[in-house]
């Protein structure tokens, strides 16, 4: 019997070390995978608010569920299409720092 | 002493220790295989949510797919090498500032203001069975019918994406 | 028979006519039409006096006013302009249009050698459109029902004297260029001004008192005015008198008639011999009914009138220049006049105005005629000997150029000689009869006056004897009167008419008969003085007294003799000095420099007004209001305030500063600013961060 804030503490939890990893890391892979963490979070939320709404109506309440299911597919598209991009710009500047993609300065 | 509620316990501090890896290693295959772990983590909470299908979806997917395309790509790029030294002195500990901050304030939020206290139930052995699974798969493919179509649109697109950008022109060098 | 009294606005406008059409057409008629036609002007205005007069005489002398036109009507003032027709206003209308078509005549003749003498023909017209003009501002002068009319036309005829005077503004008498015409012409005009301003004081005195400048209102209620405040009245004739010793030329503002010679001779005998400076004499014998509510003022008037007329004949005696010696013998006899109409010898005083008009305008013209011959003479001689004889400078007016004229101006010589008779009083000329009367009323009245008045009456025979025998007898002393020659008709016949009045005008007001004074009656209530009379006074002839008669023409007969004595028996050669000169020495010195009277003028009140003037003008006006106050103050503080409060201060550190500032701040904004972009995707992602964190915070706040 895990309360449902347990649950919502712990996802906050996550994406804050999922957020401070995108801030404080330069390499652009690890701030990607950061940013995975991030959504893994928010599904997690998304799992635990389904189960307490089931709980709260009686009925099984699957909209949760499958909004993690969208969430995950969209995540490996767009999985694919940021490394696709990390590798052009690599084939370029030979790193994937991201300190170093800073021509747009103002 | 709720047995269910130490295990969520551990696995929590697994899946934190484990983010806590992610942040933290130099090495970025660590830092991968430590999201490994973090996402496997995630798909055990998400069995005690009663969720089968997306804790298997999560591994298949997002730890068996997503992760292992990472990995490609890490050990293709050799990325392991960080140049230079910090260009930015004050990011970091304003990051941990404020992200610390946002901890605190959602802290505050879930345990103070907004208490959602009610216990969520153990899954049984309907969440397991068809059934289950029979209803999930209907609303899919009925009331989710359009973002169905549109997520598979999209995965095309990302498909045809990714190819188009790392094209190699004639000539160039990999 | 009333129809003809609406002629009288003719009076005026008869002349005006004949001036403008002189003015629109003169350009183009020959000086013979033009001189003819301003003379047909003024004769036409004497024949409107004839016929008022006529009207007037079967009216049996009662006055007439002819309303003409309103003029000011503010309020309860109203000041119409109305023509009196009475018998003092008739005789003077007479004497005016009479002697002055006389003298148009002649001026045709005259004007037009003096022109070519002068060297500029095409001022023949203007001469003849002023005299027009001031024969009607004359009319108005003598024709108006109120004081403020007669002013109009002082005023008037003192601007034609200005005008007159100065017709030859760019020469002296001699035809050299200079300023000297003018400046007379100026001295008479700023002289007559102070008397005007006398004149003006009476005026508004009499509005003040009176409520009214109208001759009926004032006249009817003088007494009782004078019974309320007798000081008023006295303050009025006194103002008055400062007028007529302007306009008359009595002492203290007489100095301008002996410099307005410098005008044309005809507008000396016109104006300051026959008409204008009679004004004066008008003026106080129409204010009559003023004058006899206060004998002290009358006295006053009296007193002024013969001490001039002395003062003026001791000049005479010393004057060199022909019409100098006739301008002093005018302001003499102006004296007798107004010590006539001051004793309240109306009547008297104004037989004298009209006898005077005659031989005075006659003698002038006369003068005018010898002048023109010496000229015609030098001409003559110019002509013959060649240019050289125009360098020397030629005087045809000095008397020590002239003599022996009676051989070769004969029929002047004979008209001066009538002029010079009628002047003297010497009997049965007109002026006897003028003169005598006046003495005896003086010597009825006030006998200070009558001593006065018969010293006068010998030295006007003695200068005028001392005139006759320097001109026309003895040897010619300079060679233009040598060649002298007689003036033609034109100008001989008005001569001879007036000869002929100067012959016969005593037969106006004959002893017995006294036809002017019951003609004056009409419109001036005469007061019979029945004080106690010695017994040689009162015997009366029909109101001529024997003794008195007799000691005038005894003492005139005795000052011609004395003339004789001095320049007669031995006439005067060329160059030799003025007998008189040796035998009185400084007393002749301040006769032959006008008692340096004028002096007086200049160094007291002349050169204070301009030093006072040019004090105003140099350090008030320039030094301090324009340097200081415009300079410094105004214009010092208005750059201040545009240099340096409103650019320096305002503009450039105010309003620039700050808009300039707002630029700096912009940029300085956007430098800093710009820092935000600097590229890194992870400080983006920070401020992201840092957003969420702030509307978390806020909704945990709230």
């Amino acid at each position: 019997m895990i309360p449902l804030n347990h649950y919502l503490l712990l996802s906050a939890i996550l994406f804050t070390m999922g957020a401070l990893g995108v801030l404080i890391r330069r390499n652009a892979l690890i701030i990607f995978m950061s940013i995975e963490l991030m959504l893994n979070s928010a599904n997690l939320a998304f799992v635990a608010f389904a189960r307490s709404f089931e709980q709260t109506s009686g009925q099984p309440v699957f909209n949760g569920q499958l909004f993690v299911f969208f969430v995950i597919a969209v995540a490996a598209a767009e999985v694919a299409i940021g490394l696709a991009l990390i590798v052009a710009i690599f084939r370029v500047k030979r790193n994937v720092d991201v300190d170093q993609m800073s021509s747009l300065k103002g | 002493m709720d047995f269910t509620l130490i295990f969520f316990y551990v696995l929590a501090a697994t899946a934190v220790a484990t983010a806590l890896g992610l942040l933290l290693s130099r090495n970025a295959v660590y830092a991968a295989l430590f999201l490994v772990l973090n996402l496997a983590t995630v798909a055990v909470f998400y069995l005690l949510l009663g969720a089968p299908f997306v804790a298997m979806a999560q591994i298949t997917v997002y730890a068996g797919a997503i992760m292992v395309l990472f990995l490609f790509v890490i050990m293709l790029l050799g990325a392991e090498k960080l140049p230079q030294g910090e260009v930015l002195p004050w990011q970091r500990p304003l990051a941990i500032g404020a992200a610390a901050l946002l901890l605190v304030e959602a802290g505050y939020l879930l345990l103070q203001r907004v208490r959602l206290t009610a216990a969520l139930p153990d899954p049984g052995t309907w969440e397991n069975s068809m059934d289950a699974l029979r209803q999930m798969a209907s609303l899919l493919f009925t009331g989710y019918l359009l973002p169905f179509e549109v997520t598979s649109v999209l995965l095309l697109v990302a498909m045809v994406g990714a190819i188009v950008l790392t094209k190699r022109e004639k000539g160039e060098p990999a | 028979m009333e129809g003809i009294f609406t002629l009288a606005p003719l009076l005026v406008f008869l002349p005006v006519l004949g001036l403008l059409i002189n003015i629109a057409f003169g350009g183009r008629m020959s000086e013979k039409v033009i001189g003819w036609l301003a003379s047909a002007a003024a004769g036409a205005t004497f024949v409107v006096s004839a016929l008022l007069a006529y009207a007037l005489w079967a009216a049996n002398g009662e006055a007439v006013t002819v309303p003409f036109a309103d003029w000011i009507t503010i309020g309860t003032l109203h000041i119409p302009w109305t023509f009196r027709v009475d018998t003092l206003s008739v005789t003077m209308m007479l004497v005016v249009s009479g002697v002055g078509t006389l003298i148009h005549i002649y001026a045709i003749g005259y004007m037009h050698e003096d022109v070519r003498f002068k060297g500029d023909p095409k001022r023949f017209r203007r001469f003849f459109v002023f005299m027009n003009l001031f024969i009607a501002m004359m009319m108005i002068l003598v024709s108006g029902d109120s004081y403020l009319m007669l002013f109009v036309g002082w005023e008037g005829v003192g601007l034609c004297s200005f005008l007159l005077i100065g017709f030859w503004y760019d020469m002296d008498t001699l035809g050299r260029p200079s300023w000297a015409n003018s400046n007379a012409a100026k001295k008479a005009f700023i002289t007559n001004r102070i008397g005007d301003f006398g004149f003006l004081l009476a005026g508004m005195t009499m509005f003040w008192a009176f409520g009214s400048v109208q001759f009926g209102e004032v006249f009817g209620r003088a007494e009782e005015i004078a019974a309320a405040q007798p000081g008023i009245i006295i303050a009025i004739t006194l103002f008055m008198l400062i007028g007529v010793t302007g306009k008359s030329a009595q002492i203290p503002l007489y100095v301008w008639l002996p410099d307005a010679m410098a005008g044309p001779t005809p507008v000396s005998a016109l104006i300051h011999a026959a008409t204008m400076v009679t004004a004066g004499v008008y003026l106080i014998a129409r204010s009559w009914p003023l004058y006899t509510l206060v004998p002290d003022a009358q006295y006053i008037v009296a007193l002024v009138g013969a001490v001039t007329a002395l003062f003026a004949a001791t000049i005479a005696v010393g004057q060199y220049d022909i019409k100098k010696v006739l301008a002093y013998s005018t302001i003499s006899q102006l004296g007798f006049m107004v010590a006539a109409v001051g004793m309240g010898a109306f009547v008297a005083g104004m037989f004298h105005l009209v006898t005077h008009a005659f031989f005075k305008a006659l003698l002038f013209l006369s003068a005018g005629s010898v002048i023109l011959g010496l000229e015609r003479g030098h001409h003559h001689l110019a002509h013959h000997k060649g240019h050289e004889e125009h360098e020397e400078v030629f005087d045809p007016g000095d008397m020590r150029n002239m003599g022996g004229l009676r051989k070769r101006m004969p029929v002047t010589f004979w008209l001066y000689i009538i002029g010079t008779l009628a002047l003297a009083g010497i009997f049965p000329f007109a002026g006897f009869w003028s003169k005598d009367e006046i003495l005896l009323d003086a010597a009825k009245l006030h006998p200070e006056v009558f001593a006065l008045l018969l010293t006068a009456a010998f030295f006007t025979a003695f200068y005028m004897g001392r005139q006759i025998w320097m001109v026309f007898f003895g040897e010619p002393r300079h060679a233009a009167a040598a060649h002298a020659e007689e003036s033609p008709k034109i100008i001989t016949v008005p001569l001879m008419v007036l000869a002929g009045l100067s012959l016969l005008g005593g037969a106006l007001n004959l002893p017995g008969v006294h036809t002017f004074g019951h003609w004056l009656e009409h419109t001036i209530e005469m007061v019979e003085h029945e004080a106690h009379l010695p017994a040689w006074l009162a015997i009366s002839w029909g109101g001529l007294n024997p003794l008195v008669a007799l000691a005038s023409t005894v003492l005139a007969l005795l000052a011609i003799y004395f003339s004789w004595l001095i320049y007669g028996r031995k006439p005067l050669i060329t160059g030799q000095i003025d007998p008189l000169k040796k035998a009185l020495g400084p007393i002749f010195t301040g006769m032959e420099h006008k008692w340096y009277v004028d002096e007086f003028y200049w160094a007291v009140f002349v050169d204070r007004y301009v030093d006072i003037a040019r004090f105003l003008a140099d350090v008030v006006d320039w030094r301090f209001w324009h340097d200081w106050f415009h300079e410094k103050v105004i214009a010092g503080t208005y750059n201040w305030l545009s240099h340096i409060a409103l650019n320096r201060y305002a503009d450039q550190k105010g309003i620039d500063a700050f808009f300039n500032g707002l630029g700096e701040l912009t940029k300085r904004a956007a430098a800093s600013l710009r820092r935000l972009q600097n590229g890194f995707v992870r400080s983006y992602a920070l401020a992201v961060l840092l957003g969420v964190v702030l509307i978390v915070g806020y909704l945990v706040i709230r």
